[in-house]
């Protein structure tokens, strides 16, 4: 390595700024003092300051500067801005089932312009490859600038140097000198300041002519937490795209249904389900709702289980009660790391419908009730002493496919059609009829059953959102060490301020991070307090 | 006299004295040039006035907060005027947590006035308190909102404290980028203003414009009628494909353009040119009768005051703001997430904004601790980044809709 020698005869490391035995600036010209050495510091050697060549080299020092980690910043920043301009495909408000209908409702609702968002995938941007290699970069970023200024501090934090060169507390930004007062020596002077910077809190540093007083130094180490701190909360962000740190299911229950969760073990019952309006004598001044109402509570009542069979294909489920309770808004059911959310409901759906099978020749007289359950038909059901009803055919949300088929458009029963068959064992007879919107076709022209439409059965289904994310705890870990690292460097700050005696003078110099009101302030007050008649002087005013 | 009542009263007598102190802090700076007058003192006892005012005014709207709370049983942070005035709350208490750091007056100069135009602004909302709909039925709710708001309090102060450095600093003699970039500010500050004047003053003249859309809607009462949009201000833009069936003051303009979308996207751009034509007129009157820069009329005042100190100052509210602004915005609100949607973060319009204030002020601190950014550029800063709060605050919630826009105006 490559040595420089300073003029005290300290040989030091390539890069260094301040010679690290006495302090004075390596190569720079004293007379300039805005190129006065950045503190941060003490000038001690970085590694991307002392390695310049190979292309590790060269990868290194990109991600370690600060330039570059700003750029990154500034361009995640405004490529988020631009994915608001128009939503992002999961909060479009309408239904788009197809690739199609997305890339037509960017051009039809917002002309040229969502064309082009649409067609540079913006519509996506957040899970897009190049956003998610930025959060990357940013995280490289921080892992290597960490790394490259973290010894250097740690040597610049622990070796306070005490006896500075002049030229050092002449280029702090907080400079005074004064004559020393004949009346006092120098340890008296020395011995004032420290026990008026002690009172405030300093830590002291001390020769026969030299103080250096220490404060808030831990304050330092605050953007490195919190940069660890933004590290673990990345690695958090990064590991819910691994396969099983991260599930969200949506299922929707009829009220006394139970259903299985896809992609878990677990099965949930919906008990019953309900939405509560405010009642007028609830609000505190008379609102005018134009007729509508204020919802109050959207809750389940359910009941998760747990399949003891889930492991063996084919077999039985086998259900055991693991919780039960309400789940309501912003409350929702936990068991292990799985959360059910009430998140979306359809009231009063039709769920079964009813009727009573009449004898059309015997006076119309009820034979009995027969219900049709449009989620789970039983395919043949005893209606009475030698009557059945079998179920030839159902299309829950009937129309008529392009061959002139019936099919159906989807598994809710929107538009239920059933095809039924009726069997009297006892007198042999066999009828088949048809039942579509309200209405009954029979396939005989004068038969002997027909059937009675009564009042369906309406259901209200509620829309449970299963989740689980394992990389939560990593996640709001990072964030804590985060604002822990934050308050560490911005509720605190670093001050040093140094106190010497050279050739007759009084030298005072003092230097912070941040806060330099303060630490005016504090020096103010020693300067005070031990009756030196220097004026401090403001180097930015100049 | 229900206690909702003595709220509402209680925010008009701290609305007051904002306004008295905004007026004697502008005494206090603009009056120590007056004859006979030792500038010093002069700027001492006004600024005393003014900064006691601001504190009484500050213990009015404690009071508003509080009597609000217990009246509607939940924190006052849950729809659009809510927020606003909780914003100036914080904005007042900001300032004068600032004030006891550096005992500096005279930034209330500018602090309170902003301190007005937000207060002003939440009144154009509708007031009444309105119970929580489930998904804000949540302590994250009062804990969220509450200390996001308090961050972006502190960050307008340090806002309030960069267009000071920027008016004292920036020199008048001749016209440069930065004289005419520094007018831009102050114009859109007047733009705010005229927003709420014009806003207000039509209100209580309330003369309607009323449209019909061709668009069908379903109301509330269960009935399949045209989509109905009503404007408070004259009409200068129609929407497109509409019929007036209410006359106005004037008949419009121009339709706006069909791309658009949203019932009420032609009242929000109707509304939008007349805050800047307002804006504009109020800033055309004021640079006649200074007949100068606005900038150059303020400047003289803030005479003698260290812009050291007032970058400094700037500075810090900015640095203690963005860690509150993280544990609130940020932090909580994902916790918030989590809990209500069992996802702690999901690119709605509003998350994404608030990560952009985030980025950008942390930007602004590397700028500033490792590349040396102080003075005018940081000031410059400070700016945008309000104007970055705002956009949030504002933009987002009436313009660009999604899960967190309040309802309302
Ligand atoms: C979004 C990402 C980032 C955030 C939120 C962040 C946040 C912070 C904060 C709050 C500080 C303290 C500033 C102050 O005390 O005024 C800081 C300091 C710093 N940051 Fe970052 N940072 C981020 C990314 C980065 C990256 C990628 C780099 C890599 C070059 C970097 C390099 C630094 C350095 C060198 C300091 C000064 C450290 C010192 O004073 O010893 N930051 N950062």
């Amino acid at each position: 390595m490559d040595q420089r020698k300073c003029e005290c005869g300290h040989t030091n490391p390539v890069g260094t700024l301040l010679c690290e035995s006495c302090g004075k600036p390596l190569e720079v010209d004293l007379t300039d003092k805005a190129a006065f050495p950045d503190m941060r510091y003490e000038g001690m050697a970085r590694r991307s300051q002392t390695y310049t060549t190979t292309i590790v080299d060269r990868i290194w020092n990109t991600f370690s500067s600060v330039k570059v980690a700003i750029w990154i910043i500034v361009v995640i920043l405004v490529a988020s801005g631009v994915g608001t301009i128009f939503p992002q495909q999961q909060y479009i408000p309408v239904p788009v089932p197809t690739e199609l209908d997305v890339e037509r409702f960017y051009t039809d609702t917002y002309g040229v312009l969502g064309t082009i968002f649409y067609q540079l995938g913006f519509h996506n941007m957040y899970s897009s490859w190049w956003f998610v290699l930025l959060l990357v970069l940013l995280g490289a970023s921080l892992i290597i600038c960490s790394l490259d200024r973290v010894i250097p501090l740690y040597k610049a934090l622990s070796k306070p140097r005490l006896n500075q060169h002049k030229s050092f507390l002449k280029g702090q930004k907080l400079y005074a000198e004064a004559k020393q007062p004949e009346d006092r020596s120098a340890e008296e002077i020395l011995a004032q300041s420290a026990e008026a910077l002690k009172k405030k809190g300093y830590y002291l540093f001390q020769t026969d002519r030299a103080l250096l007083a220490e404060k808030g130094r831990f304050s330092r180490w605050g953007p490195y937490v919190n940069h660890i701190g933004l590290i673990l909360f990345l690695i958090g962000v990064l590991m819910r795209s691994l396969p099983g740190f991260h599930l969200d299911e949506y299922v929707w229950v009829r009220e006394g249904e139970t259903v299985p969760i896809p992609e878990t073990p677990y099965y949930v019952k919906n008990l019953s389900f309900k939405v509560e309006y405010y009642s007028e004598d609830e609000m505190v001044e008379k609102l005018d709702l134009k007729g509508g109402a204020i919802a109050k509570n959207y809750q389940t009542d359910a009941i998760l289980y747990l399949n003891r069979n889930a492991d063996t294909p084919g077999a039985k489920p086998d259900l055991v009660e693991v919780q039960s309770g309400p789940i309501i808004v912003n409350h929702p059911m936990k068991h292990e790391d799985i959360y059910l959310y009430q998140s979306g409901y359809q009231e009063m759906k039709l769920g079964a419908l009813n009727f009573t099978l009449i004898d059309l020749k015997n006076g119309d007289k009820e034979v009995g009730a027969i219900k049709l359950d449009l989620y789970n038909p039983s395919e043949e059901m005893q209606v009475a002493e030698g009557m059945k009803v079998r179920i030839l055919d159902y299309f829950p949300d009937f129309a008529m496919g392009k061959d002139g088929k019936p099919i159906t458009q989807t598994n809710l029963p929107k538009n239920p059609m059933f095809a039924l068959e009726i069997i009297d064992e006892r007198d042999a007879i066999n009828e088949k009829l048809v039942y579509l919107q309200g209405s009954i076709l029979t396939q005989k022209d004068n038969p002997r059953y027909g059937l009675k439409i009564e009042m369906p059965d309406l259901v209200d289904i509620s829309g449970l959102n299963v989740r689980t994310d394992k990389a939560l705890p990593l996640i709001f870990f990072g964030s804590f060490v985060f604002m822990v690292g934050v308050s560490m460097g911005f509720f605190w700050q670093h001050r040093r301020i140094w106190v010497q005696l050279q050739e007759g003078n009084v030298l005072i110099a003092g230097h912070t991070n941040k806060n330099w009101f303060g630490l005016r302030k504090e020096v103010q007050g020693m300067v005070e307090q031990t009756n030196l008649s220097v004026t401090l002087e403001d180097k930015t005013k100049a | 006299m229900q206690l909702y009542q003595i709220s509402d009263l209680l925010l008009d007598i701290a609305f007051f004295l904002y306004v008295l102190s905004s007026v004697v802090f502008i005494v206090a700076m603009t009056g120590k040039n007056w004859a006979g007058r030792d500038p010093k003192q002069h700027e001492m006892r006004f600024g005393r006035i003014a900064y006691w005012m601001a504190v009484v005014g500050f213990v009015a709207q404690t009071g508003y907060v509080i009597t609000r709370w217990v009246a509607g049983g939940h924190s006052p942070t849950s729809n659009m005027f809510e927020f606003m005035a909780f914003f100036d709350y914080c904005i007042i208490l900001a300032y004068l947590i600032i004030y006891r750091i550096y005992k500096m007056t005279v930034i209330g100069a500018f602090v309170l006035p902003l301190g007005v135009i937000m207060l002003a602004y939440s009144y154009v909302f509708p007031k009444e308190i309105t119970p929580l709909i489930p998904s804000l039925q949540s302590y994250w709710l009062h804990i969220h909102v509450t200390t996001a708001a308090l961050g972006e309090g502190i960050l307008a102060v340090g806002f309030a404290a960069g267009l000071m450095y920027l008016i004292l600093t920036i020199p008048q003699k001749v016209a440069t980028k930065s004289t005419r970039w520094l007018e831009v500010v102050l114009a859109v500050v007047l733009m705010l203003v005229g927003f709420i004047l014009m806003e207000s003053t039509f209100a209580r003249m309330d003369q309607r414009t009323v449209f019909e859309l061709t668009e069908q809607v379903t109301t509330p009462t269960g009935q399949v009628a045209p989509a109905k949009v009503e404007y408070t201000m004259p009409a200068i833009v129609a929407p497109a494909n509409a019929k007036l069936i209410q006359e106005g003051p004037m008949s419009p303009w121009f339709t706006a353009p069909e791309w658009m979308e949203g019932k009420d996207a032609a009242r929000k751009l109707n509304t939008m040119i007349w805050s800047v034509l307002s804006g504009l007129v109020l800033y055309g009157v004021l640079r006649l009768i200074f007949r100068k820069r606005l900038a150059a009329a303020i400047q003289p005042s803030l005479e003698g005051i260290d812009p050291e100190l007032v970058d400094e100052i700037s500075y810090r509210a900015i640095s203690i703001g963005y860690p509150v602004f993280t544990l609130g915005a940020l932090i909580f609100a994902m916790i918030w997430a989590h809990e209500a949607w069992g996802r702690f973060w999901g690119w709605d319009p509003k998350e994404v904004w608030a990560l952009i204030v985030w980025l950008f002020y942390s930007a602004y601190l590397h700028l500033r601790l490792s590349r040396g950014w102080i003075g005018a550029k940081s000031a410059w800063m400070s700016v945008i980044g309000f104007v970055i709060i705002l956009i949030t605050l504002v933009v987002v919630n009436l313009v660009i809709a999604g899960l967190h826009s309040y309802a309302g105006v």
